[in-house]
């Protein structure tokens, strides 16, 4: 497959291996660098990278799982949106079994008689409303910049084709405001991030300067095993060189500037408030809401939702997970409470969520 | 979540909407936020129904043969 075989090619990963173990010898010291997307948490998982890096090397996974760091709030406010009568609600499919409170799920509201539905792009929801005009259909926007343009898209040909059954219900949230939340956080220490290809198709080199500017080394990549150990390679150059800055690594996919387009189209659609993130909390400027001039297709204002009291789980560490700072099998629950048939936190529902990658690749070998 | 792959232009339609091929598979995307022009024979990055970005297939060709080349070289 064209753009993605060359870019396993396992020559090419040889010989990258040992151009980062060289490099990585030459740094020396401890390396921690940070995957902040999830996409690249599962193909480091997938793709066996973490036991083929150089003792030094020690990869964390951060808060790039969209459904893992939907707060427990909005997962029951999506609940009581899907549980009305005459709703159809339509998600992507890795929401379906995020636990709310109680351990209430989506699925589990779907068994007992819900009309919820999976769909694999907000079209298809769109697609839904017209086809049931005697239904309110309720989508859940959720995801980062490289989904919120393709939900803003469909907000607004849902106005342009002026359906009155249609609403979105968004969780959007977004990367910048989350690594700089992450790079003061007394707790965590990060030489430097492999910033995610996809949102970085959308965002830009922008999104990540805060990174270069605290002394961190930050290398957009992408997600086959050429792009990632090229990425890593890239973040020891300049760790070596103590000069900071936003390289592209995924160059095939990503332009300097984003995709202007697409970002104006967001904006458009969203403003930026206050989101609130599983694990990590309230963050200024990190969610994407419905303006006022697209109202009518805002599931929040149209569903007059009361006031719901929302409890975590005890125990459950997924928002240190999140975080980066313990590993899953430092969670009590991990594996015996815990797993992927029966997930307790959102870490282990998603296949990359951290706590699901981990017990499916990494668990017999991770570096102490 | 933010998974996209990269598929070929087959066909655009009125509506702003490619097919697009897969390895074999045939999808449709709608081209409305792509972030440049693209014509049949293109290759594009797809997320969740939609094109997001055309591959400069040049330069794509290009970064490999250089990251090859210093590799090659041990220039790191």
């Amino acid at each position: 497959m064209k753009f993605i075989d060359e870019y396993r090619d396992p020559d090419l990963v040889r010989h990258l291996l040992d151009a980062v173990t060289a490099l990585a010898a030459r740094v020396g010291r401890r390396i921690s660098l940070m995957e902040i997307c999830g996409t690249h948490t599962h193909a480091i998982g997938r793709f066996g990278i973490r036991r083929l890096l150089p003792e030094n090397i020690h990869l964390i996974s951060g808060p790039g799982c969209p459904v893992c760091v939907t707060s427990i709030h909005d997962v029951d406010r999506a609940l009581y949106l899907a549980d009305r009568p005459h709703v159809v609600f339509a998600t992507f499919g890795d929401m379906l079994r995020v636990p709310g409170t109680g351990g209430r799920s989506l699925q589990r509201l779907r068994a007992s008689g819900a009309d919820v539905r999976i769909v694999s792009s907000a079209l298809d929801s769109l697609r839904l409303a017209e086809e049931n005009p005697e239904k309110e259909v309720v989508f859940m926007g959720i995801g980062f910049e490289t989904t919120a343009p393709t939900v803003a898209s469909a907000i607004r040909k849902a106005g342009l084709k002026g359906l009155n059954n249609y609403s979105v219900f968004s969780v959007h949230k977004t990367v910048p405001q989350v690594i700089s939340a992450l790079i003061e956080d007394p707790e965590l220490s990060i030489d430097g991030f492999i910033c995610p290809g996809h949102v970085s198709v959308i965002t830009g080199v922008d999104a990540y300067k805060s990174i270069p500017e605290t002394g961190r080394a930050a290398v957009i990549t992408g997600f086959e095993p050429v792009d990632i150990l090229e990425g890593i390679l890239m973040i020891l150059r300049q760790l070596q060189e103590g000069r900071f800055e936003v390289a592209i690594q995924y160059a095939r996919g990503v332009n300097r500037e984003g995709n202007l387009q697409a970002l104006k189209l967001m904006a458009e659609v969203f403003e930026t408030r206050e989101g609130e993130w599983r694990g990590l909390g309230r963050i200024p400027q990190s969610g994407l809401f419905i303006r006022e001039k697209y109202a009518n297709f805002d599931a929040l204002r149209k569903g007059n939702l009361p006031e719901i009291h929302s409890v975590e789980f005890e125990a459950c560490r997924c928002g240190d997970i999140l975080r980066g700072v313990i590993f899953p099998e430092e969670c009590r629950l991990f594996r015996k409470v815990c797993t992927p048939a029966t997930p307790v936190g959102p870490c282990m529902v998603s296949s990359e969520g951290t706590c699901a990658a981990y017990l499916k690749y990494e668990i017999h070998n991770r570096k102490s | 979540m933010c998974i996209a792959f990269p598929g070929k232009i087959l066909t655009i339609d009125q509506d702003n909407f490619a097919v697009i091929d897969i390895n074999g598979t045939r999808r449709e995307v709608c081209l409305d936020i792509v972030d440049e022009k693209v014509i049949v024979g293109d290759y594009v990055i797809c997320h969740a129904g939609y094109a997001i970005h055309r591959i400069d297939e040049n330069l794509a060709l290009e970064n490999l043969a250089l990251l090859k080349e210093i590799i090659d070289r041990e220039i790191y």
